[in-house]
C-alpha cells in the first residue's frame, strides 16, 4: 500500500511537471511568437520588441518557464494584458461560477446515475431495466450543448420560468443572491449532468449486476437476508469501486463540458474567460487557465486512485 | 453474417451509420440547394415543398446544410480516428513487443496525454494557430492516440502470452514479424470496436468545437455551427435548433449501437453466451 502510494505521488508530480512543460512549449515556444500573435500581423518590429520585453519573452526559455512555474507555486501569476489584472484574480472571480456549477453537476450526475443504475440492476431484464438502458443510450448520443439549448427552449422560451442565460451574482447588493445564483446554475448543471449520468448509470448497473452474482451475496441471502437487504448491505459497497473510478474519469469530461455549457448559458465562468482570452489573443490567460484545468483533471485522477486503493483490499494485500 | 443480421442493436446502428454515409456521399454530387446560398427575402421559412426543413436567418436551405454537414462529420471522424489508430497502434504494439522501459515510457506518456481532453488541446492550438477544421482534427486526433495505445498494448500483451506466439518465436521469427503476422490480426476486432466508439466521440467533439467557433469555419456547413447560429434565433425560429441536434444524436447513436453490436459479435465468449 505504501509503495503504491509513493509510486502514485511520484507519477502525480511527474504528470503535473510534464503538463506544465507541454503547455509552456505549445504556447510559448512553437512557431508564432506570442507577442506577434497578441499584436497581430500588422504590428511593427519595434512594437513586437517592446511587447516581448514587457512579457519577458526576451529572457531565455528555461528562465521564463521557471519564473512561470515558480510564480504559480507561490500563487503569483502574470498580469492579463487585456484585463490589466493578475490572472489569479480573474480565475478566482470566475471560479465563483464554475466551481459551484461543476459541484452541482457532479451531485446531480451521481444522484441520477446511482438511482437509475441500481433500479435497473434490481429489475434486470424487466421493462424498467430496458427503459433505463434505452434512455442511457440516448443520453450518450446527445451532445451536452444541444441538450442545454433544448432546456433553454423549454424552460426559458416556452414556459418562461427562467431566463435564457446570464448570471445575476451571489450577492444581493449586486442584484443577485444565493437563491438567484442557484437558479441560474440549475439548468446548466442539469445539461451537464444528464449526459454524464447516462454513462455512470450503465457502469453502476453492470457493477451491481456483477456483484449480485458473487458467492458472498448468495451466502448473505442463504443466511436469511432479503434481496433488498443484501443489495444495500453488501452489494452496493462492493459495486462502488468501479463506479468511483469512472466518476473520476468523468470529471475530466465535466470540466470540458463546463467550458461548453458556460458558453451556451453565457455564464461568466472559467470557460467564458478562456474564450474571451482567445478572442483577445491574451495568451497569458489561456496558458494559466489551461494549466489550471489540466491540473484539476490530474488531481482528481490522483485522488480517485488513492481512494480506490483505500477501498479495495486487494491493493492493500498486493504489498504484502 | 447471419448472427449479425439477428443482432438488433448492430442492425439498428448499422442502418443509421449507413444513412449517414449515404447522406454524406449523396451531398458530394447533389443537394437541393447550394448550402451557402444566401436568400434573405426567404429567411426563417417553415418546412415546405421548396425547402423541406425550411430556411435559416440568412435564407439558406437547412436540408442542404444538414446534408453537406454530414461530410464534415465523416471527414473529422475518419482523419481524427485515423491519427489515433495509426499512432496509437504503433506505440501500443511497440510497448507490447519491447516491454521493459519502452512499455513504461509509452504508458506514462499516454497517462500524461489524458490530462489534456480534446477541448483543452483545441483551445491551446487555436490560441496560437487560430480556429479551423485542421486544428480541431489535430486536437481530437491527439486525444485518440493514448486511447488506442492503451487498448493495443493490453490486447497485444494477451496475444504475446499465447502458445502460438511462443512457437513463432522458437521458429526464429522476430518481434515485428510476430506483431504483423500474429498480434495485429488477433487484436483487429478490439481495434475495430474502439474505432467505432472513437468515431462517435470525434463527431461529438467536432460538433462542440464548431459550436464554440473553434472548429469548422464558414462557409463550410457544420452541424455544431448550425446549432450556434440557431441559438441566436431561439425565440423567433426554435425549430432551427432541433434539426442539427437530431442529426448529431442519430449519427452518434448509430455508431455507439454498432460498436456495442460489434463487441458482442466479435467477442467469442459473448457469442457463446448468446
Amino acid at each position: 500500500m505504501t509503495l503504491f502510494l509513493l509510486k502514485r505521488v511520484a507519477t502525480f508530480f511527474a504528470t503535473l511537471f510534464v503538463a506544465s512543460t507541454v503547455i509552456f512549449a505549445v504556447l510559448e515556444l512553437l512557431p508564432g511568437n506570442a507577442a506577434q500573435v497578441m499584436l497581430g500581423t500588422t504590428a511593427t518590429p519595434e512594437a513586437i520588441a517592446a511587447w516581448e520585453h514587457k512579457l519577458g519573452l526576451d529572457q531565455p526559455p528555461l528562465q521564463r518557464y521557471l519564473n512561470w512555474v515558480g510564480g504559480l507555486l507561490q500563487g503569483q501569476t502574470a498580469v492579463s494584458y487585456s484585463y490589466d489584472t493578475p490572472v489569479s484574480q480573474l480565475i478566482a472571480e470566475r471560479l465563483q461560477v464554475s466551481l459551484p456549477l461543476a459541484v452541482m453537476a457532479m451531485v446531480l450526475t451521481t444522484g441520477i446515475a446511482l438511482s437509475l443504475g441500481i433500479y435497473a440492476a434490481a429489475r434486470h431484464n424487466r421493462p424498467g431495466d430496458v427503459g433505463v438502458m434505452v434512455a442511457s443510450q440516448l443520453g450518450l448520443a446527445i451532445p451536452n450543448f444541444w441538450f442545454a439549448i433544448l432546456l433553454i427552449l423549454l424552460f426559458a422560451v416556452k414556459l418562461q420560468w427562467v431566463s435564457a442565460g446570464g448570471f445575476p451574482g451571489w450577492r444581493e447588493e449586486d442584484g443577485g443572491g444565493v437563491w438567484e445564483g442557484f437558479k441560474a446554475l440549475l439548468l446548466p448543471a442539469l445539461a451537464l449532468a444528464v449526459v454524464q449520468a447516462a454513462i455512470l448509470a450503465r457502469v453502476t448497473r453492470s457493477a451491481v449486476l456483477e456483484v449480485l452474482r458473487e458467492d458472498f451475496v448468495r451466502t448473505a441471502r442463504a443466511k436469511g437476508l432479503s434481496r433488498r437487504q443484501a443489495l444495500w448491505r453488501h452489494v452496493l459497497r462492493n459495486a462502488m469501486i468501479p463506479v468511483l473510478t469512472i466518476m473520476g474519469l468523468q470529471f475530466a469530461n465535466l470540466i470540458t463540458g463546463t467550458i461548453v455549457v458556460e458558453n451556451v448559458f453565457v455564464l461568466p465562468g472559467i470557460g467564458r474567460l478562456v474564450f474571451q482570452a482567445i478572442a483577445n489573443r491574451d495568451l497569458v490567460v489561456v496558458r494559466d487557465v489551461v494549466m489550471l484545468l489540466a491540473a484539476v483533471v490530474v488531481i482528481v485522477n490522483f485522488v480517485v486512485d488513492v481512494l480506490y486503493a483505500l477501498i479495495d483490499p486487494r491493493l492493500k494485500a498486493s504489498d504484502a | 453474417m447471419r448472427s449479425a443480421l439477428r443482432h438488433p442493436s448492430f442492425m439498428f446502428g448499422g442502418v443509421l451509420v449507413l444513412l449517414l454515409l449515404v447522406t454524406a456521399a449523396l451531398s458530394v454530387v447533389w443537394s437541393p440547394y447550394p448550402p451557402g446560398d444566401i436568400d434573405v427575402p426567404h429567411k426563417l421559412q417553415l418546412p415546405s415543398a421548396a425547402h423541406w426543413l425550411g430556411t435559416d436567418s440568412l435564407g439558406r436551405d437547412i436540408a442542404s446544410q444538414l446534408l453537406v454537414g454530414a461530410q464534415n462529420s465523416i471527414v473529422v471522424g475518419v482523419i481524427a480516428v485515423g491519427i489515433g489508430l495509426i499512432a496509437g497502434v504503433l506505440l501500443g504494439a511497440l510497448a507490447s513487443a519491447r516491454r521493459g522501459w519502452v512499455e513504461e515510457a509509452v504508458m506514462r506518456a499516454s497517462d500524461f496525454t489524458f490530462a489534456f481532453p480534446a477541448l483543452l488541446s483545441a483551445i491551446m492550438l487555436t490560441a496560437i494557430y487560430g480556429p479551423g477544421l485542421f486544428t480541431s482534427i489535430v486536437a481530437i486526433g491527439i486525444f485518440n492516440i493514448p486511447v488506442f495505445a492503451r487498448i493495443t498494448r493490453g490486447a497485444a500483451n494477451a496475444v504475446w502470452a499465447r502458445e502460438y506466439v511462443l512457437a513463432a518465436r522458437a521458429a526464429g521469427k522476430g518481434a515485428w514479424r510476430i506483431t504483423l503476422d500474429h498480434v495485429l490480426p488477433n487484436i483487429a476486432s478490439v481495434l475495430i470496436v474502439q474505432a467505432t466508439v472513437s468515431f462517435a466521440t470525434a463527431i461529438l467533439a467536432e460538433a462542440a468545437l464548431s459550436y464554440l467557433g473553434l472548429g469548422t469555419q464558414p462557409p463550410q456547413p457544420s452541424w455544431g455551427r448550425m446549432l450556434n447560429e440557431a441559438q441566436a434565433q431561439l425565440f423567433q425560429a426554435p425549430q432551427l435548433a432541433i434539426y442539427p441536434g437530431v442529426a448529431i444524436a442519430l449519427a452518434v447513436l448509430g455508431l455507439n449501437l454498432m460498436g456495442d453490436g460489434l463487441r458482442d459479435l466479435l467477442d467469442p465468449k459473448l457469442a457463446r453466451k448468446r
